[in-house]
């Protein structure tokens, strides 16, 4: 039933707990899991004046979700990586009504805090505008 | 048989070529005209705003903007790139302007251009890597500082109405895009703040005050000035710092949308195309620009990323400005000191304050000597230079640290001493004085296998050391030469005597 999993990660606790709930769901059915990382203009930004050369960049990319790779490293569930670019939301959505996936894995708020608050999150974008059933972690 | 192969490739090449021409063109007509249009509405202020800072009418950097997105549409490198006339070349250009007048800027520009097509014909663009990432840092930090100072101005002598009206296009730059983020809300300020200074009547400072506006196409001109060598020696120090200047944030720029788009680019092809654009803005009156931050962040995030793009916001900018230029001239000054608060404000790299004591203490440093040379030269190349110059000792007196540890042999009558690291002139002093030459051994052997021999220096300073052992009746061997040290001490035929002459 969910043999495809998203699992949003920008290495925040929340997403860690998700990254845990994804692994239980793919090991019951015997799925697999895609964790997705979305890189937006401010972090491109940031990334690119403070990184010698673009493989600095995925390094240090890489680095910021290596807690949720840890957990999937540990596990036996067969994952791998996609960094995305754009807005998180929307990026997001786009990418997973665009691969069939059967479940979206993601926390109820990310690092930023006070983003959350104001203009409502990520998880409430991908709630409503992603086709598959969406689990939002708490 | 060799022509035809080379027939086919060359033809599958070119096809290859066209196909991509395309895809860079109209693989986003949508996207690109609808943020095509967002950029040039966002241009307007910032264009009139730079050309205030350097001095001239706003319709030279209205020209400027127009020229260059329309040439980077073309010949860039980097499509989805938006460039124009930009705060740290206008920067640049304000003792030119006031010591000499417009005509040497026109002049000046032609050369700049000139100076960045040769650096993309010598394919240079990878000299920008000796540029380390704590000169650029301190490079946007030292822009963002000099394009809030230079708003400064418009302050003295105003009342509480210009206060007033900039915290008023500050709010709604910031606040609306909470709201809707589906028009620009730069221009949405802009709008409002006219309207209010002109039905209440205020009668605060216009762009109309500062400059003309003239609401016509650019036309050819060759600027007036005398062709000389005393006019080549005024205007050349501006044009090799504009030059640098302008590629330096081209670069960055096109890395940036690299990144953001996930795609490569052209660096050489970019700094040409900057080149060429800069050649023919000089021709049509406009000053010399690069490519903008800010704006290509915008275009790619309102879904531009083909040239067309870049083609649009040229072409809506200008028709704009034929359109509206009477309402223009009526924008106050203090909405785009706001506008510009704003850029400052989203140029500075917020990260590197916060992150300034994680950093290593020297790369904290540069960053620092950067920015203070740049605010109190008012010129950002002269940043760059005490930037890297400081950042090259930094790296030599890191890597000027020679290890040498001893080891004894043989029941005490030999003894072998290891080297470490890189042996130059910045550390052969240092060296020397790890060797104890009034030893009683018979024998030293000098194990280079860790040790890089880089210079003529480094030579004369092993032949130091065996003549003074040898003083002492001690013999000297060496071991583990790498090819590369072996091949320079055979070059500079040092080793006077342990190398078995």
């Amino acid at each position: 039933m969910f043999k495809k999993i998203l699992l949003a990660a920008d290495g925040s606790e929340h997403s860690k707990r998700s990254a845990e709930h994804a692994i239980n769901l793919a090991e019951k059915f015997n799925g697999t899991i895609e964790a997705v990382y979305v890189v937006d203009a401010k972090s491109s930004k940031e990334d690119v004046l403070h990184n010698v050369d673009k493989y600095k960049v995925k390094e240090e990319r890489q680095q910021k979700i290596q807690p949720v790779l840890d957990l999937l490293d540990n596990s036996k569930v067969e994952y791998n990586v996609q960094m995305l670019h754009g807005e998180p939301g929307p990026a997001i959505v786009e990418y997973a009504n665009q691969h069939d996936f059967d479940c979206v894995v993601v926390g109820s708020r990310g690092l930023n805090k006070l983003q959350t608050m104001v203009l409502g999150s990520v998880s409430h974008k991908l709630a409503k505008h992603v086709y598959c059933p969406v689990l939002i972690v708490k | 048989m060799k022509d035809e192969s080379y027939y086919t490739t060359n033809k599958r090449g070119a096809k290859l070529n066209l196909q991509t021409i395309k895809q860079n063109w109209f693989g986003n007509i949508k996207g690109d005209v609808l943020s095509g249009i967002v950029v040039a509405l966002a241009l307007i202020p910032e264009a009139i705003a730079f050309s205030i800072i350097a001095g001239v009418d706003p319709m030279v950097g209205l020209y400027a903007s127009f020229c260059i997105a329309i040439v980077i549409a073309f010949i860039g490198g980097r499509p989805g790139m938006i460039s124009g006339a930009t705060g740290a070349m206008a920067l640049l250009m304000i003792t030119l302007i006031a010591d000499h007048g417009l005509q040497y800027l026109f002049a000046a520009t032609i050369l700049t251009g000139i100076i960045q097509i040769l650096f993309g014909v010598f394919k240079l663009s990878s000299v920008m890597k000796f540029v380390p990432r704590s000169v650029m840092v301190g490079f946007v930090n030292a822009l963002a500082i000099l394009i809030f100072t230079s708003q400064l101005q418009h302050f003295v002598g105003e009342g509480w109405v210009m206060y007033a009206l900039v915290g008023l296009t500050l709010a709604i730059i910031y606040i609306l895009p909470r709201f809707t983020k589906a028009i620009p809300s730069t221009l949405v300020a802009i709008v409002v703040v006219t309207a209010i200074a002109i039905f209440a009547n205020f009668g605060v400072r216009t762009v109309g005050d500062l400059g003309n506006l003239t609401q016509q196409l650019p036309v050819f001109l060759i600027p007036s000035i005398p062709f000389n060598f005393e006019t080549l020696m005024i205007i050349f120090p501006y044009s090799l710092a504009l030059a640098i200047v302008g590629l330096l944030e081209s670069l960055l720029t096109a890395n940036i949308v690299d990144d953001m788009t996930d795609t490569e680019s052209n660096k050489n092809k970019e700094s040409r195309g900057q080149g060429v654009a800069n050649v023919v803005t000089g021709f049509f009156g406009g000053m010399a620009g690069c490519a903008m931050i800010g704006q290509s962040v915008i275009n790619v995030k309102s879904g531009g990323t083909g040239r067309l793009s870049s083609l649009v916001s040229g072409v809506v900018l200008m028709f704009l400005i034929i359109v509206l230029g009477g309402v223009v001239v009526q924008i106050p000054m203090a909405a785009l000191a706001g506008v510009m608060i704003m850029v400052s404000i989203g140029t500075f790299d917020w990260s590197s304050l916060t992150n300034l004591h994680k950093l290593p203490r020297t790369d904290a440093a540069v960053m620092v000597v950067t920015v203070v040379t740049v605010v109190v030269t008012h010129d950002l190349s002269k940043g760059v230079l005490a930037g890297v110059l400081l950042s090259a000792i930094f790296f030599a007196a890191k890597i000027s640290k020679v290890e040498v540890t001893q080891i004894a042999a043989l029941e005490g009558s030999k003894k072998i001493y290891k080297v470490y690291g890189q042996v130059f002139f910045a550390s052969v002093n240092d060296m020397l004085d790890k060797f104890d030459f009034n030893d009683t051994v018979k024998e030293v052997e000098i194990d280079l296998s860790n040790a890089h021999l880089w210079d003529d220096s480094a030579i004369g300073a092993l032949d130091k050391i065996e003549m003074k052992f040898e003083q002492n009746n001690i013999h000297v061997t060496y071991s583990g030469l790498n090819d590369e040290s072996k091949h320079l001490k055979k070059r500079i035929g040092g080793f006077s005597k342990a190398s078995g002459h």
